[in-house]
Parts: structure tokens; C-alpha cells; sequence
């Protein structure tokens, strides 16, 4: 530690441009008539995807000590609100990944999440497109990219049908990593964020669909009308090789809700990671009824970080975990 | 030795690859929107100077390497070995191979503090400090007066570095020199 050690990760100067972009991002749901709400960031369910890890505290409270989670997103909440009639509503969220540190990462990161009961995706997508625009109003052309699509373009490999063994040589090689124990998600994480990641977003604003339903999260799965493979209802934005949204239809079933919870949990039990307390207040709410519809969770220190021109989101952040 | 596993990766961190020692220079985190995530890893080999870029899956581990950094003053040279001194006081000395040396052979001068790096207690590389003062034993006749205009020649070193210098420098004086970029920088 020096002397300068206290100083501020972001200039001043750039947090009063945060704070105007901060303030055009309320006009822009404001406009459209969607409800700002505020969650808490401690929940007694966390959550439990497998490629998460959720931090989680001990603390008192009237049900005396209690071991609480600190979202990775603002996700089981809002839904609670949906199912309890809310309507449409988005919320910027503090929200926590523990270990995710680096340039496009930190461990506590702004959320830009928003809901919209009634929406089709593809009516989610327009509207995630005119949400970047306003910050970024120069952006190029949206172009929608098939998941499938872009691995045989760049990899000449098809993420459904190729052999894994094939898929595994293959990403060891563009990773310079042994590959032979790894799953079929595993070698399309690798190749998707080594190779066609950073490809996405330099023409404009590419938007990745139709991924594999194993990658579903909490989306629908649907059989792909064209190809006839089961993919996910999800959709991803990339701009300047940054992931900047993850998109989905939203599954609203609550017993599939809670066997992908409990999936996941023998997953990553299997992987040696300690399971996670499952959200049955969630679960709960989609049994009582979740509007079907659509949502999105968007990086805003990225989108920030894009729009101000920095090489990093600590650069748009008052102090950086690294400085906190 | 400990090992380290990605989350501990961070620039400056020693570890072993492919059996040679390395210093991480950068670690990245990859991680496609909803998957598994990569630490995209840039390594300096410590032996070679040559910069590794390697993919670990995240909880991997590397095993930390035995290397350190010390001061020691440079004494001489037998024709095979170059022999240093540790300034730490305990005359510890210790003889380094051409190989090791590399490119600070044209910056050697007695009793001038080099970083040492070491290894299993085996020197593996040597730098020079970033200025170093050295005398001009070879160049053409200084031109009397040119001392504000531009144009250099070629000088040759007590070190036996050549570099170029401005055309007022003559034989037998004491030059500053920086030794990363190789070039003058004033009379010393």
C-alpha cells in the first residue's frame, strides 16, 4: 500500500458521466411506463448455477443466526414481484460473484435488470437494442447470430451434432490446455469465449441466439423450428467483444424451476463446489403464478465503460474491489 | 513448495510451467455470458524471456517456483563464468553462465549493482540497472564547437556496447547511458 492507495479507481470527471448516463437510463424506462424497484441484495436462497459462486454471510435476525446469500443477480426477487402483479419493472442492482476480478470483471458489478410480463423475445431484443442505443448512440447495425451459426462459420464444428472427442482436441488446442475430461458445455464455454467472443460487436451490435438447451439457465427450452434441436430461449448482446446482456424467455414452471435447481446443486456437488441454499420463496411464487414474459440483465459498468471510451470497468467504477 | 491455484494468479506470482520457472504477467478472466469460466494466463518464462500465453480451466493449479531477485555487484569474468557478489553483505558469490547473462554482457562494469534472479539458488538471468555510466574507448575525434547541433556517430564502450553518440563526444570521457533502449543520455 502507498500513499496515493486511497484515491478514487474512477476520475471525478467520469463519475459525474456515469451519473448522467445513470440518469438517461431512468428516463429511458421511465418513458416506456416500467416501474423502478429496489430489492434486497441478501436472500436466504442464492444462486445455484453451477458456474456461479455466490458469497454468502452469517448474520441475526429475528429468526435468530441465519445464513444469507448475496445475489449474483436481482433475478429471484423480481420475479416475487412479478408474481405478485407488478407489472413491468427494472431495478440497477448491486450485485456479487466471488473471484470474478479483471478487466471486464468485478467482484461487486451494477445490474441493469429489467422484466416485461407479456413481451416475446424477440420484443426484448428490440428493446435491449434501443436501451444501448441511448448510451451508445453510435453503435452499428444489430445483427441477430446463430449460436449454431457461428460455430460452423468460424470453427467449422456444430456445436449439437459434432462428436465430442472432436470438440474436446479442438479446444485444447485453441486454449493450449488438456481438454480429455471436460463436457460438451465445457469445450463450447472454452471456444465461445476464446475464439468467437472476441469476434462479436466490432461492426455493431451482434446479438447470439438459439443457444444449446443444456446452457438454458432459467429460460424456456423450445425445439428449433429450422434445425428441429431442443435450444434455449435466450439471447446474448455483444458489443466490441464484450458480453454486455444475457437475455430470456423466462421459464415459469415451478416444478422444472425446481428440479434445474436441485440439478444444478448434484452438479455441483460432482464438481467438489459446496451446494447452495435453493430460493423455495421463488418456487413458491411460480406455483401461485408468474406472468409468462421476458427478461434481461445487462452489465451497466460495461455498457458505461463502452460509452466513455475506458479499456476497463474499474476505470468506471468510484472504487474497484482491488481499491475498495 | 505451494501451489497456486487461477484465483491466486497475479502479476509478479512465480510458477513452474512445463518445468521451467515463470513471473505471470497478466491474468484474464474468459467467461462466455453463462458458462464455465478460463483464466487466459500471460507468462514470462524466467530462463528464456519469452512470453507464454496458456488457457486454465478455473481451479487449476500451478506449483509456485523457488525464485528470487537479489542485488550483487558485478566482479569479474574468468573467459567462462561471470562472477557476482551478493551487497547484502555476506560476500556470497555466485557465477553465472553466458547463457544466463544474455544481452547484459554489453553492460558489465565492476562494482556496478546488477538484479541477479535465482532459481533452486541457480542464476537464471541478470539486469543491468536502467542507467549506468561507462567510458568512451573508441570514436571519431570530437568536433570542436558542434555542440548544439544534431548528427551522431557510433562510440564504443568500456563494456563493449557500441551506441551512438553526439558528434561533441570524444575518447576517454564518461558517458550516461540508458540501458533499455541503449542509448545516450548525457555526459557523465
Amino acid at each position: 500500500m502507498d500513499a496515493t492507495d486511497w484515491q478514487p479507481s474512477a476520475s471525478i470527471e467520469t463519475l459525474r458521466e456515469r451519473a448522467r448516463l445513470l440518469n438517461e437510463v431512468r428516463r429511458f424506462f421511465a418513458e416506456r411506463d416500467v416501474l423502478e424497484v429496489e430489492t434486497p441484495v441478501l436472500g436466504h436462497g442464492g444462486s445455484t448455477d453451477v458456474h456461479l459462486d455466490s458469497l454468502s454471510l452469517t448474520a441475526t435476525t429475528p429468526a435468530g443466526r441465519e445464513r444469507l446469500w448475496l445475489q449474483t443477480s436481482p433475478e429471484f426477487h423480481m420475479k416475487r414481484l412479478l408474481a405478485a402483479g407488478s407489472g413491468p419493472i427494472f431495478q440497477l442492482a448491486r450485485s456479487f460473484r466471488d473471484g470474478e476480478v479483471g478487466r471486464r470483471h468485478n467482484l461487486e458489478f451494477s445490474m441493469l435488470e429489467w422484466y416485461r410480463p407479456g413481451f416475446s423475445l424477440s420484443e426484448l431484443i428490440d428493446e435491449t437494442e434501443a436501451l444501448i442505443r441511448t448510451l451508445l448512440p453510435d453503435a452499428g447495425p444489430r445483427r441477430l447470430r446463430r449460436y449454431r451459426g457461428l460455430f460452423r462459420e468460424q470453427l467449422q464444428v456444430d456445436p449439437f451434432t459434432t462428436p465430442l472427442e472432436s470438440l474436446r482436441r479442438l479446444a485444447g488446442e485453441r486454449g493450449g490446455l488438456n481438454m480429455a475430461d471436460s463436457d460438451r458445455d465445457g469445450c463450447l464455454d472454452l471456444l465461445m469465449g476464446l475464439v468467437i467472443e472476441p469476434t462479436l460487436g466490432h461492426h455493431g451490435i451482434d446479438v447470439v441466439i438459439d443457444y444449446p438447451a443444456s446452457q438454458a439457465a432459467l429460460a424456456r427450452r423450445q425445439r428449433d423450428p429450422e434445425d428441429g434441436v431442443e435450444v434455449a430461449a435466450r439471447f446474448e448482446v455483444y458489443v466490441k467483444g464484450l458480453e454486455l446482456a444475457n437475455g430470456y424467455d423466462e421459464l415459469t414452471d415451478a416444478s422444472e424451476q425446481a428440479a434445474r435447481f436441485a440439478d444444478d446443486n448434484r452438479q455441483r456437488e460432482r464438481l467438489g463446489k459446496s451446494p447452495v441454499d435453493v430460493d423455495t420463496r421463488l418456487v413458491a411464487a411460480l406455483r401461485a403464478g408468474m406472468p409468462a414474459g421476458s427478461g434481461v440483465a445487462l452489465g451497466l459498468d460495461r455498457l458505461i465503460q463502452l460509452a466513455l471510451g475506458k479499456h476497463s470497468v474499474a476505470e468506471v467504477m468510484a472504487f474497484a474491489t482491488p481499491a475498495c | 513448495m505451494a501451489s497456486y491455484s487461477t484465483n491466486e494468479f497475479k502479476g509478479g506470482l512465480k510458477v513452474m510451467l512445463d518445468g521451467d520457472p515463470c513471473s505471470i504477467v497478466e491474468n484474464e478472466l474468459v467467461k462466455p455470458g453463462k458458462g464455465q469460466a478460463f483464466s487466459r494466463v500471460k507468462l514470462r518464462n524466467l530462463i528464456t524471456g519469452r512470453v507464454w500465453e496458456r488457457t486454465f480451466k478455473s481451479g487449476e493449479s500451478l506449483e509456485g517456483a523457488d525464485v528470487l531477485d537479489l542485488e550483487m555487484e558485478y566482479l569479474y569474468s574468468d573467459g567462462d563464468m561471470w562472477h557476482f557478489m551478493k551487497t547484502d553483505g555476506s560476500f556470497e558469490q555466485y557465477a553465472v553462465e553466458k547463457k544466463a547473462l544474455g544481452d547484459t554482457q554489453k553492460w558489465l562494469k565492476e562494482q556496478v549493482p546488477y538484479t541477479v534472479t535465482l532459481w533452486n539458488d541457480n542464476a537464471i538471468s541478470v539486469s543491468p540497472p536502467n542507467f549506468i555510466e561507462l567510458e568512451v574507448i573508441e570514436t571519431d575525434p570530437g568536433l570542436k564547437g558542434d555542440t548544439a547541433q544534431g548528427g551522431s556517430k557510433p562510440a564504443t564502450l568500456s563494456s563493449g556496447a557500441m551506441v551512438r553518440v553526439p558528434l561533441f563526444i570524444n575518447q576517454g570521457e564518461v558517458l550516461k547511458i540508458d540501458t533499455r533502449s541503449g542509448e545516450y543520455v548525457s555526459r557523465a
